[in-house]
């Protein structure tokens, strides 16, 4: 046994030895992996901005090309609100801001029925109890991963069964637009309020609604007084949310926009496929004002409402 | 003093009880049931419809449309946009991880949020305007190749715009961040003494990372994937965009089918086969987040 551990001594020596190659071997590997982790983040930041920041750029280029830089102008911005688009003829100011208005409508009232009913199955959902939670947890989740296109071509197929339907046996006419659009857009937001304010409630301690209905408030008092102003920013956040999905949502509306209810993104898509042109560029720039500023009022929100609670 | 401290370990078991919140649902129920269930099961009854000569679709029933889908003519589609989705899932796992894994290993608290933050708004903006920002940039008097042929790289423009590669390109850019979201959770998550034990047991960060980080971080991982791999099958404005004829990926064939003097039937039968992938794709998820506990 003694003559064993004195055996073992150069043999330890000897590990030693290999340690220090393998330990610059495995400073290497450290290097490489800092390296990398540097290198990447610089890369992939570059490749989700660069986009964005030349669209913005080139907006203002006093030359119509994108191969060079000829100064400064507001040109682009003053054609798109004087019915120019470069040589796009079907383009007019007027069109483009009815569109702007009937996305404003249709969002407004698709966030206000998706909000009440997502807030109300998230309550039912982490406050109630009863037999088929489970798959109304599934019913719930599969707008959300279901592709758009085969949402949008069902209930293209539906309407138009539907419509069929009333001109055959009612007499009746209806044709596709704010309705059909209205109804499409709650059928995915739904799922998008109710995962936001089902969170919030989640969070939420159940004792501060136990201790309020014990000081002898009943369930509709304990709502509006505990419940309602705990989850608030839970449901500003989730009508945020589905405003701006409704707002940008281009392929469930294009299946059921009719004649004069064009969306904005819907009438945005036949100028953007076509050509580039610096108007176009201008146009674009616009739309991404209008969503950065959005996002920047809902950040302010949560900003304070997570100061607040 | 307290009354609710000694009620609060036995909630009365009412019949109502049990019963409770349920009408709170039936609205949800009710939408999601008749704009969203029956449409879907609409859907799967015309696939098995022909198209009539003055109706949209009308019987009888047959299997025709599956096999003009599943047949030489649609097939290519149908495997090319597997394989762009599958290399998109990719290309988004390899950019995306050590960009999360950047970004969760930030020291304050601010910088994490705010490198986050710079993920995440490109994607709030309008994802239209994203996609023809591409456009832009993949042209043949585009940005790049302008670029390009002012440094001399090249002597002729390179033909970027309505090919694959261009798909390709903006499915990654638009679906990055979903790669990227679950990762960071994950990998902010993750108790990094275990990197130091390991060390400490003789690892080198090669081991330490593929036997210790990455098998904890793999629930983000799949998630990620599965994120990024159901959109990115289901694409139709970026190969609409970016692809032009050449990058044809199912839902541009679907939605021509539904446009001007498409098949419904055929559109229809695409769409239910895309959404076999989607849900085999989801069950692969469910199986394996479920046997990692």
């Amino acid at each position: 046994m003694a003559q064993s551990t004195f055996d073992s001594r150069p043999a330890q020596a000897e590990t030693l030895n290999i340690d220090q190659g393998k330990i610059r071997r495995d400073l290497g590997i450290r290097a490489i992996g800092k390296i990398g982790l540097l290198l990447n983040p610089v890369a992939t930041y570059f490749f989700l901005w660069a986009p964005i920041l030349l669209l913005v750029i080139f907006s203002f280029n006093s030359s119509r090309s994108v191969s060079t830089w000829r100064g400064f102008t507001f040109q682009w911005y003053q054609n798109i609100f004087n019915d120019v688009v470069g040589t796009e003829a079907r383009f007019s100011t007027g069109i483009m801001l009815n569109s702007l208005g009937n996305s404003l409508i249709i969002a407004f009232a698709a966030t206000i029925i998706a909000t009440t009913i997502g807030t109300m199955v998230a309550l039912s959902l982490v406050r109630g109890n009863y037999p088929g939670k489970r798959f109304l947890d599934g019913l719930l989740f599969l707008p959300v991963v279901i592709p758009e296109i085969t949402q949008g071509i069902s209930l293209l197929i539906f309407f138009n069964l539907i419509f069929s339907f009333a001109q055959n046996q009612m007499g009746i006419t209806p044709r596709p637009g704010f309705g059909t659009i209205i109804i499409g857009h709650v059928a995915f937001n739904i799922s998008y309020v109710a995962i936001v304010v089902r969170a919030r409630l989640a969070d939420m301690n159940p004792r501060l609604e136990e201790a309020a209905r014990d000081l002898g408030a009943n369930e509709w008092r304990t709502f509006w007084r505990v419940t309602f102003p705990l989850i608030l920013p839970g449901i500003i956040s989730g009508a945020l949310l589905a405003f701006t999905l409704s707002l940008d949502d281009f392929v469930i509306t294009f299946f059921l926009s009719g004649v004069g209810t064009t969306t904005l993104p819907v009438f945005v898509y036949g100028l953007l496929k076509l050509t580039v042109t610096p108007e176009i560029n201008a146009i674009s720039t616009l739309i991404l004002l209008a969503s950065t500023v959005l996002i920047g009022i809902s950040l302010l929100l949560q900003g304070r409402n997570a100061a607040n609670t | 003093m307290s009354f609710s401290l000694d009620l609060s370990g036995s909630p009365a078991h009412s019949p109502r009880e049990k019963t409770r919140g349920r009408l709170l649902a039936l609205p949800a129920v009710l939408w999601l049931g008749l704009f969203f269930l029956l449409p879907l099961a609409i859907v799967f009854v015309v696939s098995f419809m022909t198209r009539g000569t003055r109706e949209l679709f009308t019987f009888p029933l047959t299997l025709d449309n599956y096999l003009r889908v599943l047949g030489p003519v649609y097939r290519p589609v149908l495997l090319d946009s597997v394989w762009i989705a599958f290399v998109t899932t990719v290309i988004c796992l390899i950019t995306g991880y050590p960009l999360a894994f950047y970004i969760s290993t930030r020291k304050s608290r601010f910088m994490q949020q705010f490198s986050l933050f710079l993920v995440i708004l490109p994607f709030w903006t309008n994802f239209l305007v994203r996609t023809y920002a591409w456009r832009l940039i993949l042209g043949n008097d585009g940005v790049l190749n302008s670029f390009l042929l002012n440094l001399g790289i090249i002597s002729e423009p390179l033909t970027m715009l309505n090919t694959d590669f261009a798909v390709l390109v903006g499915l990654v850019y638009g679906f990055l961040p979903f790669m990227v979201l679950p990762i960071y959770s994950s990998v902010e998550r993750f108790e990094f003494r275990l990197v130091e034990a390991s060390h400490d047991l003789g690892a080198n960060d090669w081991h330490a990372f593929w036997r210790v980080v990455f098998p904890l971080t793999l629930p983000g991982v799949i998630a990620g994937s599965i994120l990024v791999f159901i959109p990115a099958i289901g694409a139709f404005i970026t190969p609409d965009m970016l692809g032009g004829t050449q990058g044809l990926m199912i839902g541009t064939l679907i939605q021509g089918q539904f446009k001007g003097t498409g098949n419904w039937p055929l559109g229809s039968a695409a769409s239910m086969v895309m959404m076999v992938i989607v849900m085999g794709s989801l069950l692969v998820y469910t199986r394996l987040s479920s046997r990692r506990g």
